[in-house]
């Protein structure tokens, strides 16, 4: 009977794809932070006045803070001193960038990645910006998105060309105050994408970042704003890779997205960063805060994430429903493996009146990882009528490892409806068997009870994502009949 | 088509299957009954290589081929099919999924290319049409919610679509009312075939007014106490088992 469950943990260990390294010419900050970093960061990005000061102050902020202890996750303090807090492929001169400066080395490496970024083989229909270690190496389809009004470029550039609207929403979300990493990004963050759609504009294409952590002993500070104006639409993705390596790496985001009065925005995430060994040896360090303000009447944020990588992940994307009649949605898969760590959930802010919001959670647990949901739903007074549907799903894969739901309500509207439902079951052996008796080898039984167990996420994610997403499971394609 | 040879099993110690006997050629029908806690389900899991029980002694030969060194999924492909007394849910995965995954998996184990799209669903439309199955069943996740009649029916209609060789049926009947069991029976007679054999699994008799067996045998303690032609599910149903145990007993 253990020989099944030892061969369902086999076939969940599987190689990671992604795990090479490209070796490049490149521009990197010696080890190291204090304000002299910060200073020489703001300097090499060409940012205007205000943003260093913003930094400075962000900075001052997190020296008087604690790496925080709440979540159900365990590693050796972060020396922050031995950190490079930029790196980027060197460039052979200044000035515009267009796709020939690009070192061929990188162009190779999103390629072997699946993401191809020149002209002729660009992905129909998706516009990309890849983020290369500290910098943002090409953003494709700027033309056709332009002629649309949409504007998505590294923020970086944003910095520079629509400072307006960098000063009107930056921090406004994430304010640099709000937790440790934060504050650490809002010092030095260096690249990420910005996206704003205008007025009643339905963006004409998907847009997607594709983050890519290729240097060693650096940290990747990502920094993402989305805005929707009132009555737009977008839907935005991201990927996320890293090569093996044995020391563990830092990757402390911040993405804040905006939604105006009737706008939507959609935003799904494959995050498969390096998970390390499958002794806990190596991995990233994923720590990050996603926030959405849902600020005008009838918006609707959705945040649709497959976690299957970093060593660790500490990662809440959260809604304030600010707006009346607001919606908020988080659909998540995480997947845990080895000696992987999740503490992953969300945040449901409800404040305008008859704020709806669902969350969708499904925790996957294998080998010796330990996967934790942690959930706060928060309805305030003022919110009347407010209504929240949670279900946490916990599947385990043999008896090494542990699922944990922290399930927090608070709620201060007598008028609030407010639901919660968790189960926790296993893969049994009986299932295993019934599959493998009707022709299939154990490794796709697995694999399809797993994608079944997820498919009221994975029907969240754009068609492209499914697939990747099921893809990186170990799945064939549940859903490709019926 | 499948020959056991005195075989013999245990789980955890303990010896459940004392010594099984049985010779199976090819279309024959030949039905396995017996009290409850006989081994007969035992017995099934075996041929289909459940893990979990030890083979003490003995052997099973299947088309040729030693069956107990094959794993389940390859039995599976070369033609061995279950269906469960309790047939497992599966949630999230839509029936027809299953299907069609179990149905290339074994096609491509005969090198044999994927089944094309159009033609699986005319395929299992008709399947579905002669187990008079609502066609909304095949995109409802594998037995999720399923009545217990429904599950069996569920099971049949698996087995139509596979086309296995050897089809065991363990207790397919139980739980069912007259009109399903009916339905369940003209499901197995349609598929019965030259080259097709079954081993029906049962408790009672019942089922044996649809689906005339070949060969009636009695499992009682591990051990087949007497075979005989289809008249002698008559006489089990007249006289019940005890018996037969006894007359064992006394042997
Ligand atoms: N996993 C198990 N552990 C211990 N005893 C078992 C196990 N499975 C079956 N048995 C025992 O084996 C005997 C035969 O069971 P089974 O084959 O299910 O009988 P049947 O299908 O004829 O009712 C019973 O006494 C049952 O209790
Ligand atoms: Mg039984």
């Amino acid at each position: 009977m253990s020989a099944s469950t030892q061969e369902i943990n086999n076939l969940i260990n599987q190689e990671y794809k992604q795990g090479f390294v490209t070796e490049l010419e490149t521009d990197t900050f010696p080890i190291g932070l204090d304000e002299d970093v910060i200073h020489r960061l703001s300097k090499v990005k060409n940012e205007p006045e205000f943003m260093l000061e913003y930094r400075l102050k962000a900075f001052r902020h997190w020296q008087t803070m604690k790496s925080p202890e709440w979540a159900f996750v365990k590693f050796d303090p972060i020396d922050y001193q031995a950190i490079s807090y930029y790196s980027a492929p060197k460039r052979k001169e200044d000035g515009p960038k267009s796709l020939d400066e690009i070192d061929p080395q990188v162009l190779e490496a999103y390629k072997k990645l699946g993401i191809p970024l020149d002209e002729q083989e660009r992905l129909a229909g998706i516009a990309v910006d890849a983020v290369f270690d500290s910098v943002s190496v090409a953003t494709t389809f700027k033309g056709k998105l332009k002629d649309a009004g949409v504007i998505f470029c590294p923020i970086s550039e944003a910095l520079r060309e629509h400072p307006e609207l960098i000063k009107q929403y930056l921090g406004t979300v994430v304010p640099h105050t709000d937790n440790y990493f934060a504050a650490l990004n809002a010092a030095v963050f260096t690249d990420g994408s910005f996206v704003y759609i205008p007025k009643g504009v339905r963006c004409p294409m998907e847009l997607s970042t594709y983050f890519r952590i290729n240097a060693a002993n650096t940290g990747q500070f990502e920094r993402t704003l989305i805005i929707a104006d009132e009555g737009s639409h977008v839907s935005y993705l991201e990927g996320c890779t890293a090569p093996m390596r044995d020391e563990n790496q830092l990757h402390a985001a911040v993405v804040e997205l905006v939604a105006m009065k009737d706008a939507t925005i959609k935003y799904s995430t494959v995050q498969n960063w390096y998970p390390g060994d499958k002794n806990g040896l190596g991995g990233i360090y994923n720590f990050v805060t996603k926030r959405a303000d849902c600020r005008g009447e009838n918006s609707k944020v959705s945040w649709t994430q497959v976690e299957t990588g970093s060593a660790i992940t500490w990662k809440y994307p959260s809604c304030v429903l600010t707006g009346d009649n607001s919606i908020g949605e988080f659909y998540s898969v995480a997947l845990t493996n080895n000696y992987q760590q999740a503490d992953t959930g969300t945040k449901m802010i409800h404040i305008g009146k008859n704020t709806r919001s669902t969350i969708i959670s499904k925790g996957i647990s294998a080998g010796h990882a330990q996967n934790t949901y942690r959930g706060l739903v928060k309805v305030l007074k003022s919110a009347s009528g407010a209504r929240n549907y949670t279900q946490c799903d916990s599947l385990l894969v043999g008896d090494q490892c542990g699922a944990h739901t922290f399930p927090y309500i608070e709620v201060k509207q007598p008028s609030a409806q407010v639901e919660h439902e968790a189960t926790t079951s296993k893969i049994s052996e009986d299932q295993l068997f019934f599959c493998q008796q009707r022709g299939l080898s154990a490794e796709d039984a697995v694999s399809m009870i797993v994608n079944g167990f997820c498919k009221e996420v994975f029907k969240e994610l754009p068609m492209e994502f499914a697939v990747e997403a099921q893809a990186l499971l170990g799945l064939s394609l549940e859903g490709s009949v019926g | 088509m499948l020959s056991i040879k005195n075989l013999t099993v245990n789980v955890n110690d303990k010896q459940i299957l004392k010594g099984i006997n049985l010779e199976i050629k090819p279309g024959e029908i030949h039905a396995i009954m017996g009290p409850n806690g006989s081994g007969k389900s035992t017995l099934s899991h075996i041929l289909s290589g459940k893990a979990g029980y030890t083979v003490t002694g003995g052997s099973v030969t299947y088309q040729g081929k030693d069956l107990l060194e094959m794993a389940p999924e390859i039995r599976a492909r070369e033609g061995v099919f279950l269906a469960f007394q309790y047939p497992v849910e599966i949630p999230g995965v839509s029936n027809i999924y299953l299907l069609k995954a179990a149905l290339n998996s074994i096609r491509k184990h005969h090198s044999q290319p994927e089944v094309d799209a159009m033609d699986f669903l005319t395929l299992i439309k008709d399947k579905v049409r002669l187990l008079e199955m609502d066609e909304k069943f095949l995109y409802r996740a594998v037995n999720e919610g399923f009545s217990g009649g429904e599950k069996k029916r569920n099971e049949i209609l698996q087995m139509a679509i596979l086309e296995p060789k050897l089809c065991i049926l363990d207790e397919t009947d139980s739980g069912l009312d007259i009109d399903a069991l009916k339905v369940v029976a003209e499901g197995v007679n349609s598929l019965r075939a030259a080259d097709r054999s079954f081993v029906m699994v049962t408790h009672y008799q019942r089922l044996l007014d649809y689906i005339k067996p070949d060969f009636v045998h009695v499992l009682a303690n591990g051990q087949i106490v007497k075979s005989g032609g289809a008249e002698l599910a008559l006489e089990l149903e007249e006289k019940g088992y005890s018996w037969l145990e006894d007359s064992k007993a006394a042997i």
